[in-house]
């Protein structure tokens, strides 16, 4: 019994508890930014969210008040620009690589497609500047939405690929016992069954899509007007909250912060639902 | 394999007689095949389109400096000479810093969330660490201008020079915008993605190499240095994906960083980084040089990001075969 309680199994203890301890606080610690950031929001942006913000257009410099209905409108243009191209591109080639695996080709695309995920935003921007806008002489909506397009792209991919390999082999046998061609069997019994799955990854990737800046800065611009026109600037949420962050008038930073909080809101929406989807198929 | 596609080629013509029908199923399966596959390919194109296209933009400005374009630390939009180090350096500096800080805190973590939390506390917490990585650069970079900045400038760097004033680290004014907001902003970014491949890693050491520790008498702290051990190539995949998203990672850091090309080894000192210059000056620049500058940027920009991501993924990929999907 004496050897248990020695110094040396005390000391192995309490070196186990403090790296107990260290585990919890830093879990504690995390946590902490994550609830500053949502109290902020909520409490700077709260007072500015009216039903007008959402309506109104935003206010020459100098008059407080004013809304950002240009700006939602336009986040909603681009994030659908963006699946226009994101979701087909990324549906079709996640249905190729899952029904290649061995070889070269498929795998060093995923490997690209992997590259693509790890990508700065700020580049695709760049390369969407030089494709359209310098042609075009002029930013636009659809340049944005197609620098958002690429960026959902390999997110999509990914799951889709992940998705369709989740389908039970034996449904893809009996489809073809039936006699159904391939491409039949693709269509229409294997990606219904991973239809939900799917469903997550494109959620997940408009909330990243709608999240994004830095793209936007140099294609879609940003225009304080009303523009629904696809070759001319548009307005976004997220660019809005950058410009009048910046901005050296109070009401204008209130009003960064409930544009931030809608932001947020419909973000984290779009993730409780993605988890809600992933946790049933579990 | 090779045996195997010789048997299933010939079970092909065997079973797939060439009537109408059967060609017809064939073009089906080849149409939609080719189709899928141009997708994919469009992938591949786009990656390569992307270089190239930057490549050739930033052709007046490689052609100009040459090698002295990383090497020169002087960026000067009048005299139209421009040298990348200043944001080499910040985009490394800052992110090196935001890692460390990032680091030792994510494993501490996954360690909470594998080996410490019980069962109910463990998806909940997973769950609030997974929303930080939701939240939008953005609202990062407003909390960071409007809480963070005067926050350091008022109580954490006052407190930090006058017990630490003596290291280089230290030095100099404060403005609350500089590296060491930058590094902590960032630090906060890259901890879900961190964490949740760690611990995705830890959860798939086999429970045997647990229990064969403490039926040896081993403490917990014991127990989970051979759990971090075990997973060490699976930690160190997620913290270079971590360092690469640090790198990538602009609106935040263009907001807090202060935007001065600088190299100072100095926390309290405005930077700038490749990212943020880009933000900043791209829809400035005025003389074709200085837009080829920022181009040539963009382009090492994504070559870093490209070799820092390819050996992440390799690393990650690995572990994966080794014990199955993570991440």
């Amino acid at each position: 019994m004496e050897e248990y309680n020695s110094t040396k199994y005390k000391w192995r203890i309490r070196k186990s508890n403090i790296a107990v301890m260290f585990a919890v606080l830093s879990a504690l610690l995390v946590l902490i930014p994550l609830f500053l950031i949502l109290f902020y929001t909520v409490q700077q942006g709260i007072s500015s969210i009216n039903w007008d913000f959402f309506t109104q257009m935003p206010k020459p410099v100098g008059e407080t008040g004013g809304g950002m209905a240009n700006a939602l409108v336009g986040s909603a243009i681009l994030v659908l620009l963006g699946s226009a191209l994101g979701i087909p591109v990324g549906v079709m080639s996640g249905i190729y690589l899952s029904e290649e695996s061995d070889s070269f080709l498929p795998k060093s695309i995923r490997f690209l497609v992997e590259v693509l995920n790890g990508t700065p935003s700020i580049v695709i921007g760049i390369v969407a500047y030089i494709t359209f806008v310098v042609p075009m002489k002029s930013f636009s909506a659809l340049s944005g939405g197609i620098a958002l397009g690429i960026i959902m792209i390999p997110l999509i991919t990914r799951t889709t690929e992940e998705m369709v390999r989740l389908v039970p082999s034996t449904v893809r046998e009996a489809s073809f016992g039936l006699g159904i061609p391939k491409w039949k069997t693709t269509l229409h019994v294997i990606l219904p069954a991973a239809m939900k799955g799917m469903l997550t990854g494109i959620i997940l990737s408009i909330a990243r899509a709608a999240g994004e800046t830095a793209p936007l800065l140099f294609t879609a611009l940003g225009n304080r007007f009303w523009s629904t026109n696809l070759d001319q600037p548009i307005a976004s949420i997220t660019v809005f909250i950058y410009d009048y962050a910046k901005a050296p008038f109070d009401d204008w930073n209130r009003q960064a912060w409930a544009a931030s909080l809608v932001l947020i809101v419909f973000v984290t929406t779009l993730n409780v639902i993605f988890k809600i989807i992933s946790r049933k198929r579990k | 394999m090779v045996l195997k596609k010789l048997f299933s080629k010939t079970e092909e013509k065997f079973f797939h007689s060439n009537t109408l029908q059967n060609n017809e199923r064939h073009l089906g399966d080849y149409i939609f095949h080719n189709v899928t596959r141009l997708f994919a390919f469009f992938v591949l194109g786009l990656m390569l389109v992307m270089f190239l296209e930057l490549f050739i933009e930033s052709l007046p400005s490689i052609n100009k400096f040459g090698l002295s374009f990383i090497t020169s630390s002087e960026w000067n939009p009048v005299k139209d000479k421009y040298g990348a180090l200043p944001f080499i350096f910040g985009t490394v500096y800052s992110s090196i810093l935001a890692l460390m800080i990032a680091l030792p805190l994510s494993i501490g973590v996954a360690v909470f969330l594998t080996e410490v939390a019980p069962t109910w506390l463990e998806q909940p917490v997973s769950i609030l660490v997974e929303l930080l990585a939701a939240i939008p650069s953005i609202v990062y970079g407003l909390f960071g201008i409007f809480v963070l900045a005067p926050f350091l400038k008022n109580v954490v760097e006052p407190f930090l020079q006058t017990h630490f004033g003596f290291l280089p680290f230290f030095k100099g004014s404060f403005y609350g915008f500089g590296m060491l907001s930058a590094a902590l902003i960032l630090s906060i970014m890259i901890l879900p993605i961190i964490t949740s491949i760690s611990r995705d890693v830890m959860k798939a050491i086999p429970d045997s190499l647990r229990e064969g520790a403490y039926a040896l008498g081993a403490t917990k702290w014991e127990t989970i240095k051979i759990v971090l051990i075990s997973s060490r190539s699976g930690v160190l995949g997620a913290t270079l994906l971590g360092f690469g998203r640090a790198i990538g990672e602009t609106m935040a850091v263009t907001m807090v960083i202060g935007n001065r090309p600088e190299i100072s080894l100095s926390l309290f000192d405005a930077g700038h980084t490749m990212a943020s210059v880009l933000a900043n000056e791209f829809t400035e620049a005025t003389s074709s040089l200085y837009v080829s500058s920022l181009m040539e940027i963009g382009l090492l920009f994504f070559l870093i990001t490209i070799i820092i991501n390819s050996i992440a993924r390799l690393i990650v990929n690995n572990v994966t075969k080794k014990y199955g999907k993570i991440a």
